[in-house]
């Protein structure tokens, strides 16, 4: 056991872990932040198999904007400061998703384990090799990304005025938790 | 490196941490001063009140550590911390002299942003967690505002990159040639404009607006908890003038810079750091929505303009 | 380096991905299951990358690909969420809304 396999193990704990709080927690907004741990320590994974850049860009979009997002969310749907058991299926349902989550575990594990190897050093994929193949043999999939991304973004503020024009008719109740904080000019 | 290196290492970086947004805290009560036509603190220490910073410190010091009875109580006392060492992180890149760097890293432009972006995540969790209605909607604005000035941000920062050919800020530094202000320059714009929004300083200080939500995600710490957000907000701006002198200014390049190099840093630095107090005292705050507007219909076009015309220069060069 | 680490790693991850996905009512929290998903399949990218398996840097772009995808993915879900909120008051996958 090499150093790099100690410290990708360390990091490696720490994601399992948070993971599991992230996914077991009753706090709502605390799920949110052991998520954040999760994959900042995943992000640690990464450098270690000397993903560095891939490392920066997952604490960068996930941190700055998908657990922001996500945190927002929560605050918006009036997330309370203490434990809530019905944010969890009833026990006998835990239970049953235990075990599907269990069988997929080791479904990829018996796929995967047969095939470990030893690698004699990690192969580093440096940051211009990787530019060069998103721009040149990825470019098709990447403008394709883009498109996608676009269209995200316009479904995102599509559907979130679809109650717009019932709005104008009724006294708006419903939507005035997140129109006000967000100083949407609604005035 | 030897283990002796690193040590010193990070003791030159904990002490440029510690002492460097004294300097720009001191700075703003001074320059604050002058601007509104008033004295500012004038006793502590003799000359001019130069210990005023450190009574304060003191004073929050000697205060009660209190948390709410309804707050998230571990929350609430780790979100002072993850607002400050992100800024400790990213200090560590920044060069300020040929060769003088905490930590050299590949990619450190792209470093800096994740810290940046990881810091403003200690407010949001420390106004949820004070169970404030004034610190969750707090909160909730500096989450609307770090996601619609990350996006500026990072555009600008990507455009420099992309000019200078490298992710690395001592590479960037390298590149850099006085032409870059010309053409770079809306990108520098966009840049300050969106790093004072990501500081939460006036104008863009609505998540914070003392006058109205009552300092917002803040309102309930004090003490040393609260001195480590001044902290933070303070070696924020140490870390953006830096960045912008770095990304924007050519960092240590200037005449005799094998020498001089840190002066030049200083030099380039310092009248940002004063903008940004500038900025505080000539700007009244600007609401919510025109911060949403300014960023989406302002910046994030401008931003994208230059990432297209540097992108062109580039490739036709 | 060994490659059971990351292995291990990754169907670990998705194991608790399935699970949270599978055991949640709250419908913000059903996605961070489903994060974790995303994750464990970034640890098999990458592991490829290292393992210098992959053609073209494959390993790297495609997991560059997955985080973009994950954004707008979260994007969309949650405008949906914020939109389910709106109608009926809550976002209890189970519930019949106030």
């Amino acid at each position: 056991m090499t150093g790099l396999d100690l410290a990708f193990a360390t990091f490696g704990l720490i994601a399992v872990v948070c993971g599991l709080l992230a996914v077991t927690t009753t706090r709502v907004v605390h799920a949110a932040l052991w998520l954040v741990v999760s994959l900042g320590a995943l992000a640690g994974c990464f450098l270690v198999m000397g993903a560095e850049f891939v490392a920066l860009v997952q604490v960068l979009i996930y941190v700055g904007a998908i657990v922001v997002l996500v945190l927002f969310a929560l605050m918006l749907t009036r997330s309370p400061i203490a434990a809530q058991t019905e944010v969890s299926v009833g026990p006998r349902r835990r239970v049953l998703a235990a075990v599907l989550g269990a069988a997929s575990a080791a479904l990829l594990l018996a796929v995967l384990v047969p095939v470990v190897a030893v690698l004699p050093e990690r192969t580093v994929t440096s940051t211009e090799v990787m530019a060069r193949d998103l721009f040149g043999v990825w470019v098709w999939p990447f403008e394709l990304l883009s498109v996608l991304l676009l269209s995200a973004l316009v479904a995102a503020f599509a559907v979130s005025r679809m109650d717009r024009p019932s709005e104008d008719t009724a006294p708006a109740h419903a939507s005035s938790t997140d129109a006000p904080l967000l100083g949407e000019a609604e005035a | 490196m030897s283990a002796l290196e690193i040590v010193l290492r990070s003791a030159a970086v904990l002490a440029a941490f510690l002492v460097l947004p004294l300097l720009v805290g001191q700075m703003e009560h001074k320059v604050m001063g002058h601007m509104q036509g008033r004295l500012g603190p004038m006793y502590a220490g003799g000359y001019h009140g130069w210990a005023q910073l450190i009574a304060d410190g003191v004073k929050f010091l000697q205060k009660e550590d209190l948390t709410p009875a309804a707050a998230d109580r571990w929350l609430y006392r780790i979100a002072p911390a993850i607002a400050l060492v992100p800024y400790l992180v990213a200090m560590a890149v920044v060069p300020v002299h040929p060769g003088w760097v905490g930590a050299e890293v590949p990619a450190s432009a792209l470093l800096v942003l994740v810290a940046s972006g990881i810091s403003v995540l200690g407010m949001l969790i420390g106004g949820w967690a004070s169970a404030n209605k004034y610190s969750l909607i707090g909160a909730m604005r500096s989450a609307a505002q770090l996601l619609a000035y990350e996006l500026p941000l990072v555009l600008s920062v990507a455009s420099v990159c992309l000019a200078a050919g490298t992710l690395n800020l001592t590479g960037i530094i390298e590149a850099w040639s006085p032409a870059w202000l010309l053409w770079q320059l809306p990108a520098a714009l966009v840049f300050l404009c969106a790093a004072v929004a990501e500081l939460n300083r006036p104008p863009f200080d609505t998540p914070i607006a003392d006058s109205e939500i009552v300092m917002g995600p803040f309102t309930e710490y004090g003490g040393l908890r609260f001195a480590f957000f001044l902290l933070a907000e303070y070696a924020g701006i140490v870390l953006f003038s830096l960045l912008f002198a770095v990304l924007f200014l050519g960092g240590w390049r200037g005449p005799g810079d094998a020498y001089l190099g840190f002066l030049w840093t200083a030099l380039k630095g310092l009248p940002i750091a004063f903008l940004i107090i500038w900025m505080r005292v000539a700007w009244p705050r600007v609401r919510a929505d025109q911060l949403q507007r300014l960023a989406w219909l302002g910046l994030v076009p401008v931003a994208l303009g230059q990432l297209a015309l540097t992108a062109v220069v580039v490739v036709s060069r | 380096m060994s490659l059971l680490g990351p292995y291990v790693l990754a169907a670990l991850l998705v194991g608790i991905g399935v699970y949270g996905a599978l055991s949640r009512r709250n419908a913000v929290l059903m996605l961070i299951g489903v994060e974790l998903i995303l994750g464990g399949a970034l640890v098999l990218l990458v592991s490829t990358a290292a393992a210098g398996q992959d053609q073209w840097s494959g390993g790297t772009v495609l997991s560059l690909f997955v985080i973009t995808i994950a954004a707008a993915e979260v994007a969309v879900a949650l405008a949906v969420i914020l939109g389910v909120f709106r109608f009926r008051g809550e976002i209890d996958l189970f519930g019949r809304g106030r």
